[in-house]
């Protein structure tokens, strides 16, 4: 390898020349930043400052680049050179923009632009540029699980992009629930009538697709592997298992509806009262003509109730059904009300709701269904019997009366159950006894893992993390269509509830999200958040003690054990985000751009003020997904923060290692914050578990504080969101006000 | 009037629905109503009536003809248009009101001594009188709907202004003995018959 050559480069651009002594910073980058180049720019980004960073790297040799100018986040696009490891030193939105104007803010200003010139020389130094692990053979094939709705159409999507596709469905026909319709809603203006469901015309299209291969009455026996290389044994129900190999996953596994049975009070059970998959079958049988009861009997009069077993309270306040709302029900109860009126107008239709929930285009369906006469009643269903004259009663909440209608046939709006295998909180006790070697746990494991969908032979367990309500959600905000388990999509009602074309959206943004997946992957590149991160975590296995946290802690069930139980990463399933490297206590894990030196470096590069001088210093360490372009924001909103803190963005709280915290202690620093993203069930942690892991990390090291000497307040994390840009100049304010009254770190002068 | 009453029972039996929307003016789109309360909410008369017209429009939907041909909103209704304007699903409110009232009232349902029903009795029988509203009967015929001694006191109430309009020439006490009509009284009065019997069959009061 050639030998590394470093060069710094100040902007004097955008006010900071004016504001800062130039000169000065230069003069740090080369004694104490040991840069063998250093050069400033008035206008660094524009064409002929950028061009001179060219020139060095071309002519100079240099290999790592240190910019002391505006924010990492800042002219991404004129600060990219290939193959260079680069810091920057944020001077704009950290310095200029942030400290308050003024000549008596002159000497703070200059000494906060200095330090994070010191930071920037510190880091690109231990960083070394990460090539990529491009991989010789990588599978670019995309299995999709489930030939319902969204796994065809997940399947005709991929094949259409010119991928291959495998479809595996269960039974012996493709369709799923959709082959179970009379009719579906319709997609298209004027959204007036039920359409044919187009399922017969879809799996002929499959069939003939070169581009699909299709496993009918199959399922899977075993996923193992990673993105771009995931070995998938499909077991056929004859007993003949068939090795596919694939680069990424659909898990389209659809829904069950919720049982009846549980719904004694409104009738389920009882004659007459059907599911809307039990009014589907009515209608299919019907073809048609007249809808008849089991027992034979034209229906001439049909009440449908909504939300049946549906929207209740959650389980912790009482609840017992599902306390959520499936979303297509309304707009199946408008169409299958249609297909009474429209083979007789003159039979007495109607439908109880709480509230109509008709998205998307559905409020036209819910107009044309409400023209051919279906009556709507707003009310809460309160008892159904069933029988030759079934009975509803329910409250009228517009006449608030209590109200009872007879009907010879009753439709109950039941919910979704999602089908996504084992959930991995129930799993994961179970697995660490029966490993233990209780023998009922290892009964309870095996019965599990029957329901198991992918049979993942993770150490993490066999299915994709849950979100809420069972659902193989993540979080639609932080990773959209992305789950807890890169390179595995789910789409459809697995993972939320949904109707038929919201189903088919989603299969296609999976469909796409999968072929993204593989072509990361033949590349070593990282999926969201980090998209195109070429880095990924090494372990110093010499130095590892076997503690597993790394493998625990990864939020993305990426770390499994080799034979001699060491760590085993794959890379393919890393997200990025660190968390392995800040659970390690002997601190062996790193990336080449991230590691504990990286940020460590950072810590120790500034410069500490005597004990007299009373200025404090504080590290804030920033997640750069939330906190630190809350806290750039902050600088382009010109609000003022204090001169004292010193921030170095990291890749989640996750990422963070307590040495860094020891240390900034013991060089002095008074006091270091965390700023990370909100935790716990409405996380918008973009790494799921980093922030809580901290908070958690955290809580612990006040035992290593107090034997320091130091008060516990001298480390704080802090819950910001992305649009919390005035929050944090409150947060950062208030704490230096209050470690100003805690007095100077009693470690100074001794680091 | 019973007789109607009775026929129109039979003919729709339970159906409420449908019998407004076969009888009552824009009645075929009460079934439009998505219960949203708009119009409820924007009614200024809204909390001196029974019913707001959401209401009305369920009571429709569930079978209550009594209580809706009974009830006495759709005669509090002063016609704003506030609920029309609003309604998001394009209901007429305030014609469906109107001709809720005008159906209860040929039925004989509509409250009895509604204030507003009989005012509107009141100025019909007399407009139709002469082909023009007579000011003076007509004020002194409301004056004493409710019997001489109110009616007395509410004249002599009123004593100031009616001067008052006489002073500016808008009131002419000659016009108590009968007041003057259109100039072809007996063709207005065929005009009326004729559109009386055509509004009778077209709403089933043929007999
Ligand atoms: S879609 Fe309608 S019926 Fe279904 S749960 Fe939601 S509100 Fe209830
Ligand atoms: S960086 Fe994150 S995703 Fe990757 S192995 Fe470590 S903890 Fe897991
Ligand atoms: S505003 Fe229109 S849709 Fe809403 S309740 Fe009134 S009539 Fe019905
Ligand atoms: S038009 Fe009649 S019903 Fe409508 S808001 Fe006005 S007063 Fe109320």
């Amino acid at each position: 390898m050639a030998d590394n050559k470093f060069a710094a480069y100040i902007c004097s651009g955008c006010g900071i020349g004016d504001a800062m002594k130039v000169p000065q910073l230069e003069a740090i980058a080369k004694k104490e930043g040991k840069m063998a180049i250093v050069k400033s720019h008035p206008f660094l980004c524009n064409a002929e400052g950028v061009q001179t960073i060219k020139d060095d790297i071309a002519n100079e040799a240099v290999t790592h680049v240190c910019i002391a100018a505006c924010s990492r986040r800042a002219k991404t696009e004129a600060f990219q050179f290939d193959g260079v490891a680069m810091s920057r030193a944020n001077l704009r939105e950290g310095v200029l923009w942030v400290v308050a104007t003024g000549k008596e803010h002159d000497e703070v200003r200059q000494e906060m632009a200095a330090d994070y010139v010191r930071m920037g020389c510190a880091e690109v130094k231990k960083m070394t540029q990460p090539a990529g692990n491009v991989k010789e053979s990588s599978s670019k094939r995309i299995l999709v699980v489930g030939g319902g709705m969204s796994g065809m159409t997940a399947a005709m999507e991929i094949a259409a992009t010119g991928y291959e596709a495998v479809l595996v469905e269960k039974t012996g026909a493709l369709g799923g629930m959709t082959a179970q319709l009379w009719k579906r809603q319709p997609f298209k203006e004027p959204y007036a009538a039920a359409q044919e469901t187009g399922v017969a015309e879809m799996a002929a299209k499959i069939a003939a697709n070169p581009k699909i291969k299709l496993h009918l009455n199959s399922t899977i026996a075993e996923t193992s592997g990673a993105p771009g290389r995931f070995v998938i044994q499909v077991a056929q129900e004859s007993g003949t298992v068939t090795e596919e190999t694939v680069g990424a996953i659909v898990q389209a596994t659809g829904f069950t509806t919720y049982d009846m049975a549980k719904l004694p009070e409104l009738g389920g059970g009882q004659p007459n009262v059907v599911d809307q998959a039990g009014l589907e079958k009515l209608a299919l049988q019907a073809n048609g003509g007249a809808i008849k009861r089991a027992d034979g009997k034209e229906v001439k009069s049909v009440v449908f109730v909504q939300c049946a077993g549906q929207r209740d309270k959650l389980k912790e306040d009482g609840g017992t059904h599902l306390s959520y709302c499936s979303g297509h029900c309304c707009g199946t109860s408008i169409k299958q009300a249609t297909y009474f009126k429209d083979q007789n107008p003159d039979i007495d239709t109607v439908i109880v709701y709480d509230d109509l929930r008709v998205p998307g285009m559905g409020e036209d369906f819910y107009r044309s269904a409400q023209e051919k006469g279906v009556i709507f009643t707003k009310g809460k269903a309160s008892k159904v019997t069933g029988g030759d004259s079934c009975k509803v009663s329910f409250k009228d909440l517009i006449l608030d009366e209590e109200n009872t209608i007879a009907a010879d046939l009753v439709v109950l709006a039941t919910g979704q159950v999602p089908n996504a295998g084992v959930d991995l909180e129930a799993w994961n006790p179970v697995v660490t006894a029966a490993d233990g070697g209780d023998a009922a746990a290892k009964t309870a494991r095996d019965e599990m893992k029957t329901i198991s969908i992918l049979n993942l032979n993770y150490r993490q367990g066999p299915d994709m993390p849950q979100f809420k309500h069972g659902f193989a959600d993540s979080h639609f905000i932080c990773f959209p269509y992305e789950t807890r388990r890169t390179g595995i999509y789910a789409a459809g009602p697995v993972r939320r509830p949904m109707d038929i074309l919201q189903a088919t959206d989603d299969a296609t943004g999976a469909a796409l999200k999968a072929i993204q997946a593989v072509e990361n992957a033949s590349v070593g590149r990282a999926a969201h958040p980090r998209s195109g991160d070429l880095s990924f975590p090494t372990a110093r296995l010499e130095g590892c003690t076997q503690c597993k946290r790394c493998t625990v802690e990864c939020p993305f069930g990426a770390i499994d054990e080799d034979e001699r139980r060491f760590p085993k990463f794959n890379e393919e399933r890393c997200r990025r985000c660190g968390t392995c490297m800040g659970a390690c206590p002997v601190r062996v894990i790193s990336f080449e751009n991230y590691s504990v030196d990286t940020v460590g470096s950072q810590v120790k590069a500034i410069e500490i003020p005597e004990e007299d001088e009373e200025k404090p210093r504080i590290l804030v360490l920033a997640c750069e997904n939330d906190a630190y372009p809350a806290l750039d924001m902050a600088g382009l909103a010109r609000l003022n923060y204090s001169a004292f803190v010193r921030i170095i963005p990291v890749r989640c709280l996750g990422s963070v290692n307590t040495i860094w915290i020891t240390d900034a202690m013991n060089s002095g620093y008074d006091g270091v914050m965390m700023m990370g993203c909100k935790k716990g069930d409405d996380y918008q942690c973009h790494f799921v578990k980093g922030s809580e892991l901290a908070h958690y990390r955290m809580s612990k090291i006040g035992d290593t504080l107090t034997q320091l000497g130091l008060e516990p307040e001298r480390v704080v994390t802090q819950e910001v969101a992305i649009t919390d840009n005035q929050r944090v100049v409150t947060l950062i304010n208030d704490y230096v006000a209050e470690l100003e009254k805690l007095g100077p770190s009693p470690m100074k002068g001794f680091g | 009037m019973t007789t109607a009453n009775q026929s129109a029972v039979e003919r729709y039996r339970n159906n409420f629905l449908k019998e407004v929307e076969a009888n009552v003016e824009e009645g075929h789109m009460v079934k439009m109503c998505m219960q949203c309360g708009v119009c409820a909410g924007s009614c200024p008369l809204g909390n001196a009536w029974e019913h707001s017209p959401q209401k009305i429009f369920m009571m429709i939907r569930a079978g209550k003809r009594d209580e809706v041909l009974g009830s006495d909103s759709m005669f509090m209704c002063t016609s704003c248009y506030n609920c029309i304007v609003r309604c998001p699903r394009q209901l007429p409110i305030t014609h469906i009101m109107h001709g809720l009232a005008n159906y209860a009232h040929r039925l004989n349902l509509a409250p009895k001594g509604q204030p507003t029903r009989d005012f509107a009795t009141l100025f019909w029988n007399n407009a139709i009188k002469k082909g023009r509203v007579n000011e003076l009967t007509l004020t002194l015929g409301h004056y004493f709907t409710n019997g001489l001694v109110s009616g007395i006191k509410m004249a002599l109430s009123m004593q100031s202004i009616g001067l008052g309009l006489f002073l500016a020439k808008r009131l002419n006490p000659m016009e108590i003995f009968g007041g003057h009509g259109v100039k072809d009284l007996k063709g207005f009065h065929a005009i009326v018959a004729k559109a009386k019997e055509i509004e009778d069959r077209k709403k089933g009061f043929s007999a």
